[in-house]
């Protein structure tokens, strides 16, 4: 089991390598770099910077170099000292700007996770234990309904029809006299009571597709002898359903895991960015517009670090709950 | 999974019917599939004539028509006498007193009809021919028929929703293609020659199905230049979107190759000497080529939302260009769907499209699987 675990623990740092240079080239594609844009934007409200200030302003964010030396600089700072380069536009570093909002879009993300595993496996395990009820026909519709909506249609439906039916506007995870306060109880009140429309929004596409793998999970498990042998002994349908068959199938459920997390992040990217919540996304959207290349790659990078470690969670799970994997 | 009655009457059909015989009965018999294959051609027959389809111009503004209210079409008519035949009524425009705000009101007493296959503004087919002709014309030139009601600059958002189709559920298909194209090469490669080949092939597999796609996408779609023209753009947006799609497709193919490997006719064809190209395309492929269909059809739908996401944000496809991604940015604030909350039509296009495809492509997988019952 420790093997297991050490391996996949190796395993992590070439993808970690592999991920920070991914973010890196992505940032750098964009024709121009940012004091192209900066000089644009000067341009357009009618100040001239001329070539020396050009010239210092690259040599200064070290632009004038080769994309690999600018590379290996960026992440020996992120290794050595947790330093993520400077934000061009806001002119301050980077890891002042990120911490707060990856830590709002952590949250988010893992209570929709449990959200979603909270709805999927009661209706799952209905589906299938009452398979072609009228219920699991409702429920079927539900997830082919979830499954075919944008979140960001959603999100602007829901935002619709609160601001119209009842004048409350559901942008934003802070209520305004909270926005800018330091962390307390009532902040924290605050942030709980406006968190679950994101949430609900967020798990209604990932809980579709869960709750498909459940029901076929149970179907695949409830005609089988041990299910008929644990009936006959008297156990009761309720306990004999949490003992046996529902063990197995929330095997491939934990699997899952590592997809329901890049799936929920990339959803979370878009509703954030409706909604106006205060996560990494809409700061990364304005980073890539603005060709803001440390800000964007710092946010890309810990995006994508979050789903590896998503991932690693996830195996090491199944590796506790399945001894087949651990011992092969 | 062959149809019962089939199964019953006529033995000998079965016994001796092509793959494709057998996956169309299986397919048959499910129902709401059936009606989702309805669906989907219906709307990519659409897709293919958007200008027949269409009623007013998509891209022509009209200031007096700023956020019109939809119309609907009626068919009988009682106010004098009893008649048949579609006709709609004209909207007046006037002004709330205060606030100088727009306020349309149905004019009953203007009666329009609506003639089939009239002649409207004119339009190219698929840039072969121009004509005029639509499904539906209106009869009077200075009252349009708004459908589903008008955009900020007056455009008919009916006609656009129409002509956005095309973009949109053509993207899906180009994509998926050129993701199939890459996870049949890798996929295939990986299955097929095993060993170290594949331990490496399936890391990056892993690894790439682990990243979010999104915000690489957006990533990768902020590196276009804003400029570029439209058809660049949207080869441009259909590679990145298959930039990530392929990997769930290179896995289906890996998985299918590897079991069918070691299977007695793949040996047999060896043993014949037959070369490596004519075993993977003549033996092998053709025995998971449905399997493949339909893991194509289920990831159609997937680009389409992708699309329509990264448009909706502003970094897919850019207007003029007309897609529903990018006619969903006019729904993009509070303040416009408040006033106008018929925007969101485009909205739902794709979610119709979207589950249709999903159905389809569900009822086609379960048909196409041998050992469903």
């Amino acid at each position: 089991m420790l093997k297991f675990i050490i391996k996949r623990l190796l395993w992590m740092i070439p993808s970690l390598f592999a991920v920070s240079f991914l973010a890196f080239v992505l940032i750098q594609l964009p024709p121009g770099d940012f004091v192209t844009t900066y000089i644009a934007t000067l341009a357009s409200s009618n100040e001239v910077v001329d070539q020396n200030t050009a010239a210092a302003l690259r040599e200064r964010f070290g632009l004038d170099q080769s994309m690999l030396v600018q590379y290996l600089k960026w992440i020996w700072g992120i290794l050595s000292r947790g330093d993520f380069g400077i934000s061009f536009e806001w002119q301050q570093p980077v890891s002042g700007l990120i911490w707060e909002r990856m830590a709002l879009t952590l949250v988010l993300a893992l209570a929709s996770l449990i959200a979603t595993w909270a709805i999927a496996l009661p209706i799952g395990v209905y589906s299938a234990v009452k398979k072609y009820s009228i219920g699991d026909y409702a429920f079927t519709a539900f997830t082919f309904f979830g499954l075919s909506i944008p979140s960001f249609l959603l999100a602007l439906v829901l935002m619709y029809i609160a601001a119209v039916e009842f004048g409350a506007d559901v942008g934003g995870l802070f209520s305004p006299e909270y926005e800018t306060a330091p962390w307390s109880i009532a902040k924290t009140l605050d942030l709980l009571s406006r968190l679950w429309l994101p949430v609900a929004i967020l798990a209604v596409s990932s809980t579709a597709s869960l709750i498909r793998v459940m029901r076929a999970n149970m179907l695949d498990e409830l005609p089988k002898p041990y299910v008929t042998t644990a009936r006959a002994k008297g156990l009761s349908e309720f306990r004999l359903l949490i003992k046996y068959p529902l063990r197995i199938a929330l095997n491939p459920f934990i699997s899952t895991i590592a997809w329901l997390l890049p799936n929920l992040i990339s959803g979370s990217v878009v509703v954030a960015i409706v909604l106006n919540l205060p996560t990494a996304a809409p700061l990364l959207l304005q980073a890539l517009m603005a060709q803001d290349m440390y800000l964007a790659g710092a946010f890309v990078l810990l995006i994508c670090a979050l789903t590896l470690i998503g991932s690693l969670i996830s195996d090491i799970l199944l590796a506790l709950v399945d001894p087949r994997i651990r011992l092969e | 999974m062959v149809d019962a009655t089939i199964l019953n009457d006529r033995p000998d059909r079965v016994a001796v019917a092509a793959q494709w015989q057998l996956i169309w009965w299986a397919f048959k018999r499910h129902k709401l599939a059936m009606a989702a294959l309805v669906v989907t051609v219906a709307m990519y027959i659409v897709a293919i004539f958007p200008g027949f389809f269409a009623i007013n111009d998509p891209i022509l503004q009209n200031a007096r028509s700023t956020f019109h209210p939809p119309q609907s079409i009626h068919f009988l008519d009682t106010t004098n006498g009893f008649s048949f035949g579609p006709y709609y009524y004209g909207m007046k425009l006037t002004r709330d007193p205060n606030t100088l705000a727009a306020i349309f009101v149905e004019d009953t007493n203007t009666k329009i009809p609506i003639q089939f296959f009239g002649r409207g503004y004119t339009y190219s087919v698929l840039g072969l021919f121009e004509t005029d002709i639509h499904l539906i014309a209106t009869t009077d030139n200075t009252k349009p028929l708004y459908l589903f009601g008008a955009d900020r600059l007056g455009r008919d958002v009916y006609s656009r929703t129409v002509q956005g189709a095309q973009i949109s559920l053509s993207i899906g298909l180009v994509g998926v293609f050129l993701s199939l194209l890459l996870g049949i090469v890798l996929g295939g490669i990986s299955g097929y020659y095993g060993g170290r080949i594949d331990f490496v092939m399936q890391r990056v597999i892993d690894f790439v199905l682990s990243l979010p796609t999104i915000p690489i996408w957006l990533a990768l779609a902020a590196a276009l230049p804003q400029g570029w023209p439209a058809a660049l753009q949207y080869m441009m947006i259909t590679i990145i979107l298959s930039f990530t799609g392929w990997a769930q497709l290179a896995r289906v193919v890996r998985g299918r190759f590897l079991s069918l490997r070691t299977e007695e006719f793949v040996a047999a064809a060896r043993l014949d000497g037959v070369s490596e190209g004519r075993i993977i395309f003549r033996h092998m492929l053709p025995s998971f080529s449905s399997h493949i269909i339909a893991s194509m059809t289920l990831a159609v739908p997937a680009m389409i939302l992708a699309e329509t996401s990264l448009s909706f944000l502003g970094l897919g496809l850019q207007p003029p260009t007309v897609s529903w991604g990018v006619l969903l940015r006019e729904a993009q604030n509070i303040r416009s769907i408040a006033t106008a909350p018929w925007l969101f039509m485009p909205g739902l296009a794709v979610v119709v499209a979207v589950m249709a495809l999903n159905l389809f492509g569900d009822g086609l997988r379960d048909a196409a699987d041998p050992y469903n019952k």
